[in-house]
């Protein structure tokens, strides 16, 4: 389970960690192959084979809590995908290929659940989170201190809350005597049963308001990067506000978009107890997304195989959208 | 003169972005005045209102073992064991990461940014059918190793980022005396990156105290459950809501973590380590 090194000469010698840098640098030198780094002699290295064991020994804990506790499930998740699993307990489950995915793409429900998870992603994380993240972090590099402190303290608050208090927070909101409709009485607009007639945006304001405060610090971190002198510059020469978004600071943290969207989407791909909260997915189905409706076909269903299904397809996307975010990434690896 | 209209179209500029930010704040701070309102009136109901009459009753009444002490307790045991656990194996696993080079670091550490970003919602299924083969649900101690285990993929980043800050040069001298590596990560090395140790630690607790759908798959026994899951209880069993407690419980338990946000803020700024960690 641990690190299985791979003792060689080139490995024990990319292996040396350089005590002093001298010796790094000649390892790392090409031409003739330079001879081995003198021992200082006051501590004789072990063997390499040995030395790399011992070195990753710290690592041990971690890599067993992860894969047992991860990548198990992982692989035990690709596998019961496959069967037909119950939750009452049959005597032994059946290899049932892919019957559990073509029930799904079969079901009524589970495409209702893909669109409703579309709609809830695009709204609430692509379009709400991250415009509304780039418009507060844009706002609070112009704005005076104390009003820069007290909208962060108040946008940050709702991130910082639990999923499950947040989620009550806004079930009170969002409800037919709850403050919105009392609010559309005061400005004598027609107000409704918000959580009934349009369940799905409701939730996906819900996670609005508590997921902006990560892409208000992604885009605040990256808008402060920019050097003060090339917006300036585009001041003087008289470029429009809008001009200067589009041409010159979009380009310039387009890294940071592209991480934020990604992570973004990953983290509301997964939500589930905010929606629990707020509507149990429904009326009926109406804001029943992927993690609801696995939910749901798993344990009040009891079909664990086919609930597991849907989750592989979930953390199927789950990892493309990982993966792309590695790229972006990976010069930082 | 350019200058000065360029500083009045300043002054006017800023004076709008702070209309727009106090207006895009008060949206955001009406459900947060609902749940603070709510718990101080005698009738509390769902919307944003001055408090009928001002009342600590509400609090009087959660605060008894069944309703708030024993789940509060449960989500400490169930949150600092898994911090612990989490902190500890990161730190050990980010030291060789961080200090020896080796071919084998960089697939590791690629696939520890894989796993921080995977979907966990979607392994809860499989998680529990195999904690039910293996006969570790409905224990603390099966929900604590998972805790660790789908917080340590972030931990063992943030921990080895934040020691490549610490200047090896430091440990050379402890080495040459003949101290091991157990002995220098503990001595020199984390003591010398004590915030980013704080950062690791308070993340891993807040994420863990919010979290609802891992104990609630986990866990069965209502003693067990911690505060994220009992919560529900307000709406289960007791017939009709009362909402000036539902308000008091929701203030009790996610005062924790909010003070331990702002303690972390205030000691390291701003949106701290964690905008520079995630930013691409």
């Amino acid at each position: 389970m641990t690190t299985t090194p791979l003792p060689g000469p080139g490995f024990a010698e990319k292996d040396d960690d350089g005590r002093a840098p001298k010796e790094r640098d000649r390892s790392a030198s090409p031409g003739p192959p330079a001879p081995a780094p003198r021992r200082p002699p006051h501590r004789p290295r072990p063997r390499p084979a040995l030395r790399t064991l011992t070195r990753a020994l710290p690592v041990t804990p971690a890599l067993v809590l992860l894969v047992l506790f991860l990548a198990g499930p992982i692989a035990y998740c690709a596998y019961i995908a496959f069967t037909d699993l119950q939750l009452t307990g049959q005597a032994n489950e059946s290899f049932v290929g892919f019957e559990n995915f073509r029930t799904a793409f079969g079901d009524e429900a589970f495409r209702n659940a893909v669109w409703l998870t579309l709609v809830f992603t695009v709204v609430s994380s692509l379009v709400g989170q991250n415009t509304l993240g780039l418009a507060l972090a844009g706002l609070m590099r112009r704005a005076s201190g104390p009003v820069r402190t007290l909208v962060g303290g108040i946008v940050i608050t709702a991130w910082v809350l639990p999923e499950v208090v947040a989620g009550f927070l806004l079930y009170a909101f969002f409800r037919d005597e709850g403050t919105l409709n009392a609010i559309l009485d005061v400005l004598h607009l027609p107000g409704q049963n918000w959580l009934f007639t349009l369940p799905i945006l409701a939730v996906s304001f819900a996670n609005v308001w508590r997921g902006t405060a990560f892409s208000m610090l992604v885009y605040s971190a990256a808008l402060a990067e920019i050097p003060k002198e090339v917006t300036e510059a585009a001041e003087v020469d008289g470029a429009s506000g809008w001009r200067r978004l589009w041409h010159i600071t979009l380009p310039m943290i387009r890294r940071s978009i592209g991480t934020n969207l990604m992570l973004n989407t990953l983290q509301t791909l997964s939500v589930f107890g905010l929606i629990w909260v707020m509507t149990r997915g429904g009326p009926g189905n109406r804001s029943q997304t992927l993690p609801l409706f696995m939910y749901e076909q798993a344990f009040q269903k009891s079909m664990i195989g086919y609930g597991t299904a849907v989750a592989l397809l979930l953390l199927v996307v789950g990892s493309l959208f990982s993966l792309v975010y590695l790229r972006l990434l990976r010069t930082e690896v | 003169m350019p200058s000065r209209t360029l500083s009045a179209r300043r002054t006017h500029r800023r004076l709008a972005a702070d209309a727009g930010l106090l207006a895009v704040a008060a949206a955001f701070a009406l459900p947060l005045a609902w749940v603070v309102l709510s718990s101080l009136d005698t009738e509390a109901d769902l919307r944003v209102k001055a408090p009928s009459g001002l009342t600590l009753g509400n609090y009087d009444a959660v605060l008894t073992p069944d309703i708030t002490f024993t789940p509060l307790l449960n989500s400490l045991i169930l949150c600092g064991g898994g911090t612990a656990l989490t902190v500890v194996c990161a730190a050990l696993a980010a030291y060789p990461l961080s200090r020896f080079r080796s071919r084998l670091n960089r697939p590791f550490l690629l696939t520890i940014l894989f796993a921080t970003s995977l979907p966990i919602t979607a392994i809860m299924v499989p998680v529990y059918a195999l904690f039910v083969q293996v006969n570790l649900i409905d224990t603390m101690q099966g929900t604590i190793f998972f805790f660790a285990a789908s917080q340590l993929p972030f931990a063992i980043w943030l921990m080895k980022n934040f020691m490549d800050g610490v200047p090896r040069e430091l440990e050379e001298a402890a080495w040459t005396d003949g101290a091991s590596s157990l002995q220098s990560l503990l001595r020199i090395v984390l003591p010398l990156m004590g915030p980013g140790v704080a950062v690791v630690t308070v993340f891993s607790f807040v994420l863990m105290w919010g979290n609802f759908f891992v104990p609630f798959m986990l866990l069965l026994t209502p003693d067990q459950m911690p505060a994220a899951v009992s919560i529900n209880e307000f709406f289960g069993n007791r017939g009709t809501v009362v909402y000036g407690q539902l308000a008091a419980f929701s203030v009790i338990y996610s005062t924790p973590v909010l003070l331990l946000y702002v303690l972390v803020s205030r000691k390291l700024g701003g949106g701290f380590a964690l905008g520079g960690a995630v930013k691409g």
